[in-house]
């Protein structure tokens, strides 16, 4: 039967080659912008180097410290990390770090701009980045408080232009490092690694922050598989009350948990206000799946009119199909049917060009050193899009169309 | 539950001896404005392995006849029984399969797919049962065979002439082995040596397979070398 379908929607395909240009040009630049909006998705998402664990990791990222009169979100401090998230049962790795903060070092009268993060040794061994020469900094560097960093691979270029920058020195915000390692570019998207310079967090100018419970730092728990995550987020949210507030007289009280990637980025988008409640990621998909429909809804609605006039000149063959035993829930299959290839080879056309385009938005430098790829869960999203857009530009014009009286579809003449 | 038996199993030995009764049968066509009566009080039985033909002049009610026989449209008034089987009243989900199981159609105009080759038009009955692939080849090739065209299989409907789409057509119609074929002027396109060749064929069918024949036609010559003429003037039964 689908070999008989295909080959009929291989017919109909040639038959009208305007029609079939609109219908492939539209399906194929509707699939094209949601391939690229799916690909920046996973690479936000999904687990991509340095973040290859990133589908057993939870991260601690955003905090609020509360009292009667006052409220702090942002991000945790060094102390309420260390003191209270360490230790936490299945966790096999926990990593401390700064958010990115801006660093400017002058090279011959220029000011270069480099984004540092000050982190243990632990989050080497969680993030997996490509050492291009040189090596990470290890445990006794980071007690020592060496003043040593790792660079990328345009840092290092920008700052030490030809030399060779693993043993140089270079000054970064007032402060002297010495490069021990260089790695490959880090993409914007992969957010817990994105930074230009790392250095140990206990080149810190001053040690105000091991006391901090709010401010500047986040910390990544590598967890030994996902099932055990609700048993973390129980026990973080048990640890919460005996938290020893430094400023008791204003705070009382601190909420947050370990999230997933999706849950931070959900609750970004929704600009959750309670931290103590886990983010919707349901909402949050949801949301996305909406827009989707959104977005392709007016494309489709345009290529029902179309796939009408299509059918329309089919009014014969529907008579006869029916006169030999079509049920109408059989037409409209096999019309959606044919609709559905129809939109597949037009995603399969918008899938080739978001390759182009996404090369074009890596060249850019639009999203700093974005990495966006079209990879095999970006072909699935794509194909099942548009598999989708097929059923919802094809399901109402095959459903007009399969329920004609066949005593009069097959009034006409020679067919 | 016996009716039903006789319309699931060719073989089954209970056989009703009558392949079609039309009891009382009118269609009327109503619009805002007026109300065409195309037939009225028509009743008709039509014996297992009877060949008959339909006359009448244009207008008369021949082809809506033949609709309801070929339960593709439905009467107003009175019942219509297919092998015993009372079909008023069922719904379009079951007369589909009745459809395909038990009537084969020829129209005048052909009604070939263009776009698909000979063979995949006589397979089209057999898509609407669970055939496979390989089953289905055969019987259309058997089809096409028993009508000479066993050399056309790969060609398209506009590769051929006239007669040799006919013949297209009557494969298609009776690859599915129906027990009633209704042919609506199958001659009425082609000249009268390809319509000689086209009663031949289904005087062949009624002969041999012992298939039901309804013909509508025009040709009092070709209504002639059939068992039995029903006349049809303004919607009524004349003869």
């Amino acid at each position: 039967m689908w070999i008989h379908v295909f080959k009929i929607a291989y017919k109909v395909l040639l038959r009208r080659k305007f029609f079939t240009f609109v219908s492939l040009f539209g399906t194929g630049l509707t699939i094209l912008v949601l391939v690229v909006v799916a690909a920046m998705l996973d690479d936000l998402l999904a687990p991509r180097a340095p973040e290859v664990h990133l589908d057993r990791t939870l991260q601690v990222s955003r905090m609020a410290m509360r009292g009667e009169q006052r409220e702090w979100t942002g991000s945790p401090g060094f102390g309420f990390l260390d003191r209270y998230c360490r230790d936490l049962p299945h966790v096999t790795t926990m990593s401390i770090f700064t958010v990115g903060q801006d660093v400017a070092t002058f090279v011959a009268g220029e000011k270069i701009v480099s984004q540092l993060r000050r982190t243990d040794a632990a989050y080497w061994r969680i993030l997996d980045f490509d050492f291009l020469d040189g090596r990470p900094f290890g445990e006794s560097e980071v007690t020592d408080g060496a003043p040593v960093a790792v660079l990328t691979s345009s840092a290092a270029r920008r700052i030490f232009r030809d030399r060779d920058p693993v043993g140089a020195s270079f000054d970064a915000g007032g402060q002297t490092l010495r490069v021990i390692g260089v790695v490959r570019d880090v993409p914007f998207f992969r957010s817990s690694a994105y930074a230009d310079i790392w250095a140990p967090y206990t080149t810190a100018a001053t040690e105000d922050y091991r006391t901090r419970l709010m401010g500047g730092f986040q910390a990544l728990l590598l967890v030994d598989s996902r099932a055990r995550f609700d048993e973390i987020r129980a026990e973080f949210a048990s640890r919460l009350p005996h938290v020893e507030m430094t400023d008791p007289e204003h705070y009382d009280r601190m909420d947050g948990g370990p999230w997933t990637r999706l849950e931070e980025v959900a609750s970004e988008v929704a600009g959750t206000s309670d931290e103590s409640e886990r983010p919707r990621t349901g909402w949050f998909l949801g949301a996305l799946g909406l827009l989707a429909l959104l977005f392709m809804l007016l494309p489709a609605i345009n290529l029902v009119n179309m796939t009408m006039s299509r059918i329309f000149e089919r009014v014969s063959e529907i008579g006869v199909r029916k006169a030999f035993g079509a049920s109408t829930g059989q037409l409209v299959a096999q019309f959606v049917m044919e609709n559905v290839l129809l939109s597949v080879v037009g995603g399969l056309i918008g899938l080739g060009l978001a390759f182009w385009v996404l090369h074009l938005i890596n060249a850019s430098g639009w999203i700093p050193n974005a990495d966006l790829v079209v990879n095999y869960r970006v072909v699935s999203y794509g194909l099942l899009l548009s598999m989708f857009f097929g059923v919802l530009s094809g399901a109402y014009p095959a459903w007009r169309m399969a329920r004609l009286d066949p005593v009069q579809s097959l009034r006409g003449g020679e067919r | 539950m016996n009716e039903t038996l006789v319309l699931e199993n060719r073989s089954a030995p209970v056989r009703t001896g009558t392949a079609v009764r039309l009891t009382g049968v009118a269609k009327v066509h109503r619009t805002d404005r007026i109300e065409t009566v195309a037939l009225s009080e028509v009743h008709l039985e039509v014996g297992e392995g009877e060949f008959l033909s339909v006359m009448g002049p244009s207008g008369s009610g021949k082809s809506t006849l033949l609709n309801i026989v070929g339960l593709l449209d439905r009467p107003t008034e009175g019942t219509v029984e297919i092998a015993g089987q009372a079909m008023n009243g069922l719904s379009d989900r079951e007369l589909a399969p009745l459809r395909n199981r038990e009537i084969g159609f020829v129209f005048q105009t052909f009604h070939l797919i263009q776009d698909l080759r000979v063979r995949d038009n006589v397979e089209i009955p057999l898509l609407y049962r669970r055939l496979p692939r390989g089953e289905r080849r055969a019987l259309a090739e058997a089809a096409l065979e028993r009508v000479g065209l066993s050399a056309r299989m790969g060609h398209f409907p506009a590769q051929l002439s006239g007669g040799q789409r006919q013949r297209v057509a009557i494969a298609r119609a009776i690859v599915g082995r129906p027990r009633i074929l209704l042919a609506d002027e199958p001659t009425g396109n082609l000249d009268s040596r390809m319509g000689d060749e086209i009663i031949a064929i289904l005087e062949e069918l009624n002969r041999e397979a012992g298939t039901t024949i309804v013909m509508v036609t025009h040709d009092a010559r070709l209504a002639e070398r059939t068992n039995r003429i029903v006349r049809l003037f303004d919607g009524r039964q004349v003869q």
